[in-house]
């Protein structure tokens, strides 16, 4: 054990065990393995699909299940041009998906209707559903939508999920 | 079979029925009286071999009557000739007769064309809209349905808000200059050109 990191993880001491909170530990479990649900509307999905491939590889942060089905996903990746024909299915899609979820909206269509300031387009899905991090760019490039990824995930693990549900619970009783 | 003679054979064939010719480029633009349509696409078809109907668009001459122009593109495979058909809807009647019979393409046009123009096709087998959904109360391509969009609400299938152009429409700028400047953003008659106006962030 070093002297400059005294709670560092010691094999020799601890054997097969770690100590920390459950929070934590569901948090880490939680931000390593996001399923997203490829929401691709636009040319976002194109950029989309370059993050998932071999070149940038979405696999090392652990998403590169995409889940065409809404019940196995964890964050939906909002890519594209979400027009009014299509915002209703959108909502629907993320009222499908089993809670914990989150919501990346990728590009600027998607957060704010980007250069679509017309009649046919939703201005923002935030309109409709909550987001959670937005990604700038048109369309973004996949290291933009890897940043927004670790963006989420330290967000994930700043979640006090464990100690929330619980307040719920007691409220609810 | 040339062009020219084709023009020559509707105006000697339907006389008052064909009201104009328009020469532009090596094309020929045939005004059509509304009545006259149905009878010269019959004839277009089976005796000048136009086969193929390329296209079929509508204009709005907004605050004009006739207030709407309906134009077919025709063109024929066997000849290579392509001829394009106009003809006027007023504002009170927007109606012209179907195509569908003649080249089954006119389905899916003419129903385009009702749903953003708002041009009825009579003796249409289909006439629903295509592309905006069932219950839409607007025709957006007419020229005083605003670019912003109108509140609609249709439960369960979908809704429209009206957009926030703050002072837009949202054009680019064809000019010089980086994507910053360019970029999509309101700009108004009068205002200075988009790169001395445009102020970079510090």
């Amino acid at each position: 054990m070093s002297d400059r990191d005294p709670y560092a993880y010691d094999s020799k001491i601890e054997g097969n065990i770690i100590f920390t909170q459950l929070d934590t530990a569901i948090n880490w479990m939680r931000s390593n393995s996001l399923w997203p649900m490829p929401m691709g509307l636009a040319c976002c999905a194109i950029e989309l699909m370059a993050a998932g491939a071999a070149r940038f590889d979405i696999a090392r942060f652990g998403a590169e299940v995409m889940r065409f089905s809404p019940r196995q996903a964890d964050v939906m990746i909002v890519a594209g041009t979400v027009t009014y024909k299509m915002a209703l299915a959108v909502k629907r899609i993320y009222d499908q998906m089993a809670d914990p979820k989150w919501v990346i909206a990728m590009g600027a269509c998607a957060s704010s209707g980007g250069m679509y300031r017309s009649y046919a387009v939703l201005q923002g899905i935030d309109h409709l559903i909550p987001v959670d991090v937005y990604v700038s760019g048109c369309p973004p490039r996949p290291e933009a939508l890897l940043d927004g990824l670790m963006r989420l995930q330290k967000k994930i693990m700043g979640e006090h999920s464990f100690l929330e549900q619980k307040k719920e619970l007691l409220a609810s009783i | 079979m040339k062009l020219p003679d084709v023009a020559e054979a509707l105006t000697s064939r339907f006389g008052a029925g064909v009201a104009g010719r328009v020469e532009f480029r090596g094309e020929t633009t045939l005004l059509l009286q509304p009545e006259a349509l149905r009878p010269v696409c019959e004839f277009c078809r089976d005796e000048l071999g136009f086969n193929f109907l390329l296209d079929i668009s509508s204009i709005d001459n907004f605050e004009h009557e006739p207030r709407y122009e309906v134009v077919y593109e025709l063109y024929s495979l066997g000849n290579g000739l392509h001829l394009r058909l106009k003809t006027t809807a007023t504002e009170d009647e927007p109606e012209v007769p179907t195509v569908c019979d003649l080249w089954p393409t006119a389905n899916w046009h003419e129903r385009e064309v009702w749903d953003m123009m708002g041009i009825r096709f009579a003796r249409h087998p289909d006439l629903r809209r295509i592309i905006m959904w069932d219950g839409y109360p607007y025709h957006p391509l007419r020229k005083d349905f605003p670019l912003e969009g109108k509140f609609s609400d249709v439960p369960d299938v979908a809704f429209t808000e009206p957009a926030p152009l703050a002072g837009g429409p949202f054009v680019t700028a064809p000019v010089k200059g980086t994507t910053e400047v360019r970029e999509p953003r309101a700009r108004r008659a009068g205002d200075l050109p988009p790169e001395q106006a445009f102020i970079a962030e510090p």
